[in-house]
C-alpha cells in the first residue's frame, strides 16, 4: 500500500541516552548530536511559591531544539507543560536551570520568538480588528507602513482569512480565532514559535485543519516550533519529535523520534501502521507516566 | 416602526409626569408651585441670551473644564497608581481618607487658599468628581487579562504602546463606568459651588431666584439643570458608544452564547 510498510517491526527510535552528565546520571531527551541546537533547556527547575506552599512544577527538564524542527511536547494536563512554555518564552523566571537561545541566556521575551496560547478569545485584543491584531507586533518594531500590509496581507491569507480582515475577533469562530493568533505570530516572522495546547478547544474538524495549516506553515517559513498538546495523536501527527513529559513532579520521560513521511494527510497518515505504532507507543509512555514509572529511576537501578 | 416604538418609550414617561402635574395644578393656584404653562411661560422670559452669557456659559465652562480635568487626573493618576504594586500600597489608605471626605466641606479652605473665582469652583467640582475614574481606572489596570498582558511582552511591546494599545483599551469599560459617575458628581458640585460667595452662574442665580421668592424663575432654572444633566448623559451616550463599540459588541456575544 505505503511506504510505512517497508519497516512495520522498526522499534520506535529514542532519542534519549545519548551521552552521560558529569553525575553519571543518563540525561533523558538530548538531541541528536551533530545538529545546532537552537534553543536549549537545561536542568529547568521550577517551584511555585504559594500560600499553600510550595508547588514543584517541574523538577528536571532537558532537552534542546533544533534549527527548523518541528517537536511536540505531550504530558498529562497539570505536567507543567504551560510553565515550561511560560519559562523558555522567558515570561516566568525558572527556579533552577537554564534557557538559552543561540546560547544566550533567556531571561526576558526574546525578539525572535512568538508564542500561540490556548486561550484565543483571551490573546487577542478584542478592540482591534482582525487585521490591526496582527498588524501591532510589527508597528510596535517600528516597521514601515508598506511593508506592513505586506507582511499582514499575506499571514492573513496564509491561514485563509483574508476575507475578514475588518471584523473583531470576538465576531469569528474560535478556530477563526485561533488563525489570526497564528497569523500574527506568523507576521511577526519568528524563529522560534511557541504553541500551547493551541487546539484543545476547538472542535475536530477545525482542529484537524488547523493542525495541516500549522504544518503548512512550518514547511514554508522554516520556523522551528514547540508544539504542547495533551493528545497523543495530535503529538505523533504533527510532529518530527515527541517529548513526553512525566507527571508531577516533572521529568523528560522520553523523546522519540517520528519517522513518518514529510507529507501527512489526515486519513493516510492516521490509518498507517507506523503512525499506530508511534501513537501506541506514546500512549504506553504516558500511561507507566502516570502510574508513577520514572526513566530515572529505571537508570538508576539498572 | 422600530424606531417610532423606542422613541415612545422615551416620551412615555415625562408625557405622563406632565399630565399629573398638569390636572393637580387645575385647582387652586399654589405660590410654591407654577403650573406647566407658567413655568413655560416663564422659562422663556427668564432663560435670555444675557442670561445664557452671563450666567449659563460661565457655568458650564467650568464644569467643562472640571470634568476634563476630572478625566485627566484621573486616567493619568489611576494608570500610574494600577501599575505599580508598591504606589498602590503607599496611596491607597491616603486616598480612601480623602475620598471619604465630602468635597464641600472644603469649599472654605479653598476659598481662603485659591479665592473665590473659577479656580476655587473647578477644583470643588474636581475634587468631588475625580473619585469615581481614579479609583475605576485603578481597578480597571489591575484587572487586566493575564494572557493579553503574556502576549504583549512576547511580542516586545514597549512601555509607550503598552499603555496605548493594551492597558488603556482594557480598562476602558471601567474607566466610562467611572466618567459617568462622575458627570452627575460634577453638576451637582458646579451648583453648590456657586451657592457660596459668588456673583453669576446657573447656581447662583438659582440661590437668587429662591431668596427672591421669585419662585417659578427658580423653577425654571432647575428645569434647565434638568435638560443639561439629560444633555450630558446623551453625549456621554454617544461617546460611550463610539469608544466602547467592541465591549458592547463583545458582551452581546458572550450573553447570546
Ligand atoms: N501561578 C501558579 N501558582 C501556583 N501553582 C501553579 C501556577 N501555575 C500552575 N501551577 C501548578 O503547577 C502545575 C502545572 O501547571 P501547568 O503548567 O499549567 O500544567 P499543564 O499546562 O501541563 O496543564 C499544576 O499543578 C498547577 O496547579
Ligand atoms: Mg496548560
Amino acid at each position: 500500500m505505503t511506504s510505512e510498510h517497508k519497516h512495520p517491526t522498526n522499534p520506535v527510535v529514542s532519542q534519549s541516552r545519548v551521552d552521560e552528565t558529569p553525575d553519571g546520571r543518563i540525561p533523558v531527551g538530548k538531541t541528536i548530536p551533530d545538529e545546532q541546537p537552537m534553543l536549549s533547556v537545561q536542568n529547568l527547575k521550577k517551584i511555585y511559591h504559594t500560600d499553600a506552599g510550595d508547588m514543584e512544577a517541574i523538577r528536571n527538564v532537558t532537552f534542546d531544539l533544533p534549527k527548523g524542527q518541528l517537536a511536540c511536547l505531550v504530558g498529562p494536563s497539570g505536567s507543567g507543560k504551560t510553565t515550561l512554555l511560560k519559562c523558555i518564552a522567558g515570561l516566568m523566571e525558572p527556579t533552577a536551570g537554564e534557557v538559552t537561545l543561540h546560547g544566550q541566556q533567556v531571561t526576558g521575551p526574546p525578539k525572535s520568538m512568538a508564542v500561540v496560547f490556548q486561550e484565543y478569545g483571551r490573546s487577542l485584543f478584542p478592540w482591534l480588528r482582525v487585521a490591526e491584531n496582527v498588524e501591532l507586533p510589527l508597528k510596535n518594531q517600528g516597521m514601515d507602513k508598506s511593508k506592513r500590509h505586506h507582511l499582514v496581507e499575506e499571514a492573513l491569507d496564509a491561514v485563509g482569512l483574508s476575507h475578514v480582515p475588518k471584523s473583531y475577533p470576538w465576531q469569528l469562530s474560535g478556530g477563526m480565532q485561533q488563525r489570526v493568533a497564528i497569523a500574527r505570530a506568523v507576521a511577526y516572522q519568528p524563529e522560534v514559535l511557541l504553541m500551547d495546547e493551541p487546539f484543545a478547544a476547538v472542535d475536530a474538524q477545525t482542529r484537524a485543519d488547523l493542525e495541516d495549516l500549522v504544518r503548512g506553515v512550518w514547511q514554508k517559513l522554516g520556523v522551528s516550533i514547540l508544539f504542547v498538546t495533551h493528545d497523543i495523536d495530535e503529538s505523533v501527527y504533527l510532529g518530527e519529535r515527541v517529548i513526553i513529559l512525566s507527571s508531577s513532579p516533572t521529568i523528560v520521560q522520553e523523546d522519540v523520534l517520528v519517522d513518518l513521511p514529510d507529507e501527512r494527510d489526515q486519513l493516510e497518515t492516521r490509518s498507517s501502521q507506523r503512525f499506530s505504532e508511534l501513537r501506541h507507543h506514546v500512549y504506553e509512555q504516558i500511561q507507566l507516566a502516570k502510574k508513577g514509572f520514572r526513566p530515572e529511576d529505571a537508570v538508576a537501578h539498572s | 416602526m422600530k424606531y417610532i416604538r423606542s422613541a415612545l418609550h422615551i416620551v412615555a414617561l415625562p408625557l405622563i409626569l406632565l399630565f399629573i402635574w398638569f390636572i393637580s395644578t387645575l385647582g387652586e393656584p399654589n405660590f410654591f408651585i407654577p403650573t406647566p404653562q407658567q413655568l413655560v411661560e416663564t422659562f422663556i422670559n427668564t432663560w435670555t441670551a444675557d442670561r445664557f452669557l452671563g450666567d449659563v456659559f460661565p457655568s458650564l465652562g467650568r464644569l467643562i473644564v472640571g470634568i476634563a480635568l476630572s478625566i485627566v487626573v484621573g486616567i493619568v493618576g489611576g494608570l500610574l497608581i494600577g501599575s505599580f504594586r508598591w504606589l498602590r500600597a503607599l496611596l491607597e489608605p491616603t486616598l480612601e481618607f480623602f475620598r471619604a471626605i465630602p468635597p464641600t466641606v472644603l469649599i472654605p479652605v479653598l476659598m481662603l487658599l485659591v479665592g473665590v473665582g473659577d479656580d476655587m469652583k473647578v477644583s470643588v467640582i474636581v475634587l468631588g468628581a475625580v473619585w469615581p475614574i481614579l479609583l475605576n481606572t485603578i481597578e480597571g489596570v489591575r484587572s487586566m487579562d493575564e494572557v493579553l498582558a503574556d502576549t504583549s511582552r512576547t511580542y516586545g511591546m514597549n512601555r509607550v504602546n503598552t499603555v496605548r494599545y493594551l492597558i488603556l483599551p482594557s480598562a476602558m469599560p471601567q474607566i466610562m463606568a467611572g466618567i459617568r459617575q462622575s458627570l452627575s458628581i460634577a453638576l451637582i458640585l458646579m451648583v453648590i459651588s456657586e451657592m457660596f460667595a459668588s456673583t453669576e452662574g446657573l447656581g447662583f442665580a438659582i440661590v437668587q431666584f429662591q431668596r427672591s421668592f421669585a419662585i417659578p424663575e427658580m423653577w425654571s432654572g432647575i428645569a434647565l439643570l434638568g435638560f443639561i444633566g439629560v444633555l450630558m448623559s446623551f453625549i456621554f451616550q454617544l461617546a460611550e458608544r463610539w469608544i466602547l463599540g467592541w465591549y458592547h459588541g463583545l458582551r452581546e456575544i458572550e450573553q447570546s452564547a
